[in-house]
């Protein structure tokens, strides 16, 4: 399936939960509304026609303006197509919703984005830090982080 | 809370208890025991919380992020795109040349640079040369895993040979920087071509001995067939990639199926698990994988070899890196699997994010999944099997 014939099935089904498409982009990508995340995932995973059941990265964005992202990146084994899925959030509210129960390999990669962004995987199974030390304080990656004088009383260095 | 539900049923009636031979039933407690993050068998700095009862696994958790370096964020804060590949070969350690080949090509497809056939089958020789280095620790250490330390010594032998070639080539023996976006930072030396050849015609030999002493020796089959068996659905859902996926009998190589450099020119197939021994996806169909794609790299590099065109490497290397704002995702097939790279340019000379899809990260992410009823001694080989390096784990 071609990018398009994606993006219309997706707002044949959800209508107003897609948000925003770029599709002359050489990778094309589509924004959905973050707290429709986990059923859009499930239902192209589950579609016979996109059967997206493979998930190849998931990353988290600092968007720089007050707007963190993760941004999805899909293939189907099936049929050997690709799909960038976005979903944006604010500072003040990071809240997306977790797909960990779709893709088992998310699990991993959402906590990686909470330890980084601070985004808010809302119904994962297990949220804590993955790579930080988890009494660490802050997330690294976002693009406003000041790096701490002292961690647990010991001086960081630089 | 302890999910008991995926223990073997031969040893447990209820939760918690263990049939003895006069039939009685003995109760007995869970136990947590920590495996790493200084333990031999765990390679690197990774910390296993096992839940065991008795010798059987409940439960493993993976405590990872001892060697987190900050690659992301580094990465971040160059003064441009060439001073990312260093970092990047320090993310797998045991195979940096196919680290490079990812990052240099999500940034070169940014900048839509057409290299020279030359650039290409150099690049196709070294990451086939390096996968064979790689995947001889990887067979060689998983011997150790199983109690076999001679095979160790061999293939460490033939390691050198290769990192000779490489030191030939570039001067360093680890971590290269020898792939620069848009060319390579130096052409291969005149006595390249037939050394590399002679490593091949020494290297097939040895193969087939170190199969001999190690995967077909029968202490070693026992040991790990039908151990820590990945099933088709599972391997696809935690999105696992490499000898992992193909162990378990799925036919996917990113070499061939989503094809960059010059493979599509060559002519080679990748290997599968079959069960041979036990059942498709044990960890032994892991080995024998990795074993088999040695000889296919050694195919392929006799190939690249022989077609090798002429040419100047550094001809299309762009005296200025600066990207069109936008994003690109590219992924090679490295010894672990599918190392991608996520970059977004803002049009400036630095890159604006890079996340790094390590491999041995997503591959690690399953083996709690397929470890659980299995012994604690078994969990050491299906760690080994996985292949993890923890460079690449924490990045």
């Amino acid at each position: 399936m071609t990018a398009e014939e994606i993006l219309n099935s997706l707002k044949a089904k959800f209508g107003d939960a897609v948000v925003e498409s770029k599709l002359d982009a050489p990778q094309p990508w589509i924004v959905i509304n973050p707290a429709r995340m986990k059923d859009i995932a499930l239902f192209l995973r589950d579609d016979p026609a996109t059967q997206f059941d493979y998930m190849m990265c998931l990353s988290g964005v600092d968007y720089n303006n007050g707007k963190l992202g993760i941004v999805y990146h899909l293939f189907s084994m099936v049929h050997r197509h690709k799909i960038v899925l976005k979903a944006f959030c604010t500072k003040e509210q990071p809240h997306i919703q977790s797909v960990s129960s779709v893709w088992a390999t998310a699990n991993w990669h959402e906590r990686e984005a909470f330890d980084m962004y601070g985004i808010v995987l809302d119904e994962h199974p297990d949220l804590r830090r993955i790579l930080l030390p988890y009494d660490w304080e802050g997330h690294p990656l976002r693009k406003d982080y000041k790096v701490p004088e002292f961690y647990n009383g010991m001086k960081v260095p630089y | 809370m302890i999910e008991t539900k995926s223990l073997p049923t031969q040893y447990v009636s209820q939760p918690g208890a263990i049939l003895t031979s006069s039939g009685k039933t003995l109760r007995t407690d869970e136990m947590i025991i920590n495996m790493g993050p200084q333990h031999p068998s765990t390679h690197g700095v990774l910390r296993l919380e096992i839940v065991v009862d008795g010798e059987i696994i409940v439960d493993v958790i993976p405590h990872i992020g001892y060697l987190h370096r900050c690659f992301e964020k580094h990465a971040e804060h160059m003064t441009n795109y060439q001073q990312v590949i260093p970092y990047c070969d320090r993310l797998d350690y045991c195979a940096a040349i196919n680290d490079e080949h990812s990052y240099v090509l999500a940034v070169e497809r940014m900048l839509k640079i057409e290299l020279p056939e030359r650039v290409e089958y150099i690049r196709v020789i070294m990451a086939e040369l390096q996968r064979i280095a790689s995947h001889l620790i990887a067979v060689g250490t998983f011997g150790i895993d199983a109690g076999a330390f001679t095979p160790f010594l061999y293939a460490f032998h033939d390691r050198e040979l290769i990192l000779d070639l490489f030191e030939m080539t570039c001067g360093a023996r680890l971590l290269y920087n020898y792939f620069w976006i848009g060319g390579l930072s130096h052409d291969v030396p005149p006595q390249f071509v037939d050394k590399a050849k002679q490593f091949c015609t020494y290297f097939k030999p040895r193969i087939k001995e170190f199969n001999d002493l190690l995967t077909y020796n029968e202490i070693f089959v026992k040991r790990t067939a039908n151990v820590g068996v990945l099933p088709k659905d599972v391997a696809i859902n935690y999105a696992c990639s490499g000898p992992m996926l193909r162990g378990s009998g799925i036919d996917w190589d990113l070499r061939r199926d989503d094809p960059y450099s010059v493979y599509h020119k060559l002519d080679w197939q990748p290997q599968l698990g079959k069960g041979e021994m036990g059942t498709v996806g044990d960890v032994w169909d892991r080995h024998i994988v990795r074993m088999r794609e040695m000889e296919v790299s050694v195919s392929i590099i006799e190939q690249a070899l022989a077609a090798l065109p002429e040419g100047n490497v550094q001809a299309a290397i762009p005296k200025r890196i600066r990207p069109d704002a936008g994003e690109v995702y590219a992924r090679t097939e490295t010894p672990r699997g599918e190392l991608g790279f996520y970059v977004i340019s803002d049009g400036s000379g630095t890159p604006y994010r890079v996340k790094g899809r390590a491999p041995a990260f997503v591959n690690l992410s399953v083996l709690p999944e397929i470890s659980r009823g299995c012994m604690i001694a078994d969990l050491v080989l299906i760690a080994g099997s996985v292949d993890i390096v923890l460079g690449q784990v924490d990045r």
